[in-house]
């Protein structure tokens, strides 16, 4: 079962990389929150029950609730267009994501480890590269935050794959997710939208040396 | 002892963050220098043990949190003299304050934490305070240096996170679970190579971002620049040292395993990338203090080149970092007169500064000698001994491209300052100049001069502490 979800997750993934409109990919994000949610359920069997509620609550309030409510509110008020508008065409965004997740599956065939089921070990990597690719493609600094979302998400999935014996590690990674969503969404985003009207990574560049 | 320290210096940060009125606000600021040298001495004094589980005072830790609170004190007076001259509110200043003490408690405790998940939090603790004092002018270009430093350092953190996941599937290997840097050591030959090889390589790029070394150099360079010069000579000093602690401590553990030598070669292709990128930037650099940034990254490039010659290199990378720290803040401290001066930090605007403010002019001569390593400059010590370690590791060509790309360094980072000092501005109006008391240089000088001593002529308790630092590492 747990299986079935981490593999629903990887197809998320590609349902990203083709997205066109913004409000697409927010809910993508709260899909995969579902999702973790579902997967800390039924893998996470050792863990004290304290610690289950809580990770449990973050995955469903944090990750597939407040997330994607705050992602859409800031689209709507700070007029944020529909388009995603991508570097790339879709079609070369799927055939990147085929490839990350091939490179990936081909990486983890090398690894023999009796330790670590090799399916986490797939959908972790791949979701962590393909949300740093989502990063370098997409023109709004919005596309950037949901990017390191997806980034957070696959480091979840990883945690979750040492979580039985190693629960802290869990814990911690969600002391990153916190910290760093709050971080990165709650003080600049609102900022951001004021500053600069149109949110684009483009009007990003004046830092310079000279 | 430390989790009390934690406490009181936290919760002075919030009464700086709270309270409006000065006096109170100002006397916060003394009470939290005392407590911070208080601990210093503290952790002088138990040199060696372990408090709160996952704290220990060894010798590094004790070292660069000495270097610490040595520069916190100059680093509170000049935010005071920034503070008062550009008429905040107090909430500006309250928030400048609380995230000033903020940082500087996270980074002590950082590098006394002796477990990698402890430094890890400490970390983003100063990503935090670090964004607070970026966005300090809350303007437009604040904004867009704030936006770029957290969102690096956002992904840093996760690669560092992703490192310590891949670090507990080596470690469950060897049949252990505890991450602590003292467990990692005794269960170094039973740590299975490929994950710890995937958690090195995301732990080293994640520190990266603190350290200022390729990848991730770039956020810091923006974050100094846009940050009040006080806070930047933070930043510029001992966050960058920080970073290093994260990297030398699970090197340190790499290598006492069969990795030692890729771990080596990673560490030496960054440093080299480091330097030559620092090259190019230092050339065609206008901005004043972004030179001064730049100049930081080649020096943390000489670091971790001497960390991967090893042998002597060891002793002078700890050396180097320690009076790079002196230096290179006291240049950013002396960096607001020159502002005060000119009002423009481009080349192109200031000149003949030896007319204007003679006892600054002399400062940034001094820091100039200093940061380039020309004798009697105490980094002229440690990076003769890096020179050295490359040469006994038989890098003869590598050794050869590094002195080339100094070379050009001393030359571009010469001819600004040389042009800042002595060429008259020929559209510079006088009237306008403001007489800056010598008086506020006198701490620059001090850190310079502690630079030179500490060089030339290191104390023996000094040496013993950087010896102490490295004998975990292999001969």
């Amino acid at each position: 079962m747990v299986h079935v979800l981490l593999i629903t997750f990887l197809i998320t993934l590609f349902y990203m990389a083709i997205a066109n409109r913004m409000l697409t990919y927010v809910k993508v994000l709260a899909v995969q929150g579902i999702l973790l949610f579902c997967v800390v359920f039924i893998q996470l069997t050792e863990i004290n029950l304290l610690n289950l509620v809580l990770i449990l609550l973050e995955t469903i309030i944090f990750k597939s609730l407040a997330v994607p409510l705050f992602l859409a509110y800031i689209l709507k008020r700070n007029k944020i267009t529909r388009e995603a508008e991508p570097h790339l065409p879709n079609f070369v965004s799927l055939i990147i994501t085929t490839l990350i997740v091939v490179v990936t599956i081909l990486l983890s065939n090398a690894i023999k480890d009796t330790h670590l089921d090799k399916i986490f070990f797939v959908v972790a990597l791949s979701t962590i590269f393909t949300g740093l690719y989502l990063i370098a493609t997409r023109r709004k600094i919005i596309t950037h935050v949901m990017g390191y979302i997806v980034i957070e998400n696959g480091v979840f999935v990883l945690s979750l794959a040492v979580g039985n014996e190693m629960p802290m590690l869990v814990n911690l990674g969600i002391m990153l997710d916190i910290f760093a969503s709050v971080l990165i969404l709650g003080i600049f985003l609102n900022k951001i939208g004021d500053v600069f009207k149109d949110v684009d990574v483009d009007q990003l560049r004046n830092l310079k040396d000279y | 002892m430390t989790i009390i320290y934690l406490i009181v210096a936290f919760s002075i940060a919030i009464g700086l963050f709270v309270n409006k009125n000065t006096k109170v606000n100002y006397s916060l600021l003394g009470l939290f220098l005392a407590v911070h040298w208080g601990f210093t001495l503290y952790a002088c004094l138990n040199a060696g043990k372990t408090d709160n589980d996952y704290f220990t005072f060894d010798s590094l830790g004790i070292l660069l949190h000495l270097t610490l609170s040595v520069i916190a004190v100059p680093a509170a007076i000049h935010s005071w003299l920034y503070i008062k001259r550009h008429d905040e509110t107090p909430q500006s200043r309250g928030i400048y304050f609380a995230a000033l003490v903020s940082l500087i408690t996270a980074i002590g405790a950082g590098y006394m934490a002796n477990h990698i998940a402890v430094i890890w939090i400490f970390t983003e603790i100063t990503t935090l305070s670090a964004s607070a004092l970026i966005y300090h002018h809350r303007n437009k270009l604040a904004l867009e240096g704030t936006w770029k430093y957290v969102f690096i350092c956002a992904l840093s953190i996760t690669f560092v996170f992703i490192g310590i996941l891949f670090l507990s599937l080596s470690l469950q290997h060897a049949g252990s679970e505890d991450l602590s840097f003292r467990n990692l050591l005794a269960n170094s030959a039973a740590l299975n190579p490929f994950w710890l090889q995937l958690a090195f390589l995301f732990i080293f790029t994640g520190f990266t971002a603190k350290l200022g070394l390729v990848p991730m150099f770039t956020a810091g360079i923006d974050a100094k620049d846009k940050a009040p010069a006080p806070a930047g000579a933070l930043l510029a000093s001992v966050l960058m040292n920080l970073g290093f602690v994260g990297i030398f401590r699970f090197y340190t553990v790499v290598a006492n395993t069969d990795l030692h030598h890729w771990a080596n070669l990673v560490i030496g292709i960054a440093a080299f990338l480091s330097l030559f990128v620092a090259t190019v930037y230092m050339i065609k650099v206008k901005n004043i203090k972004r030179m001064f940034a730049y100049s930081g990254i080649e020096h943390m490039g000489l670091v971790m080149l001497a960390v991967a010659a090893g042998g002597v290199g060891y002793y002078a990378a700890i050396l180097h970092i320690v009076l790079h720290a002196f230096v290179k803040s006291g240049l950013f401290f002396q960096y607001n007169q020159l502002y005060r001066v000119y009002q423009n930090k481009s080349i192109y605007h200031v000149g003949n500064y030896f007319k204007y403010n003679t006892t600054g002019a002399m400062v940034l001569l001094l820091g100039f000698i200093s940061a380039t390593a020309m004798p009697p400059s105490g980094l002229f010590v440690s990076e003769f001994l890096i020179f050295r370690a490359l040469f006994e590791a038989r890098q003869i060509w590598l050794l050869i491209a590094v002195l080339l790309l100094l070379t050009m360094i001393i030359w571009a980072f010469g001819k600004n300052i040389f042009k800042i000092l002595f060429i008259p501005l020929s559209d510079f109006d006088e009237s306008n100049v403001p007489v800056i008391n010598p008086w506020e240089s006198v701490s620059q000088f001090v850190l310079l001069a502690a630079a030179v001593y500490l060089g030339l002529n290191p104390p023996a308790g000094f040496v013993a502490l950087i010896q102490e630092s490295i004998n975990l590492l292999p001969k």
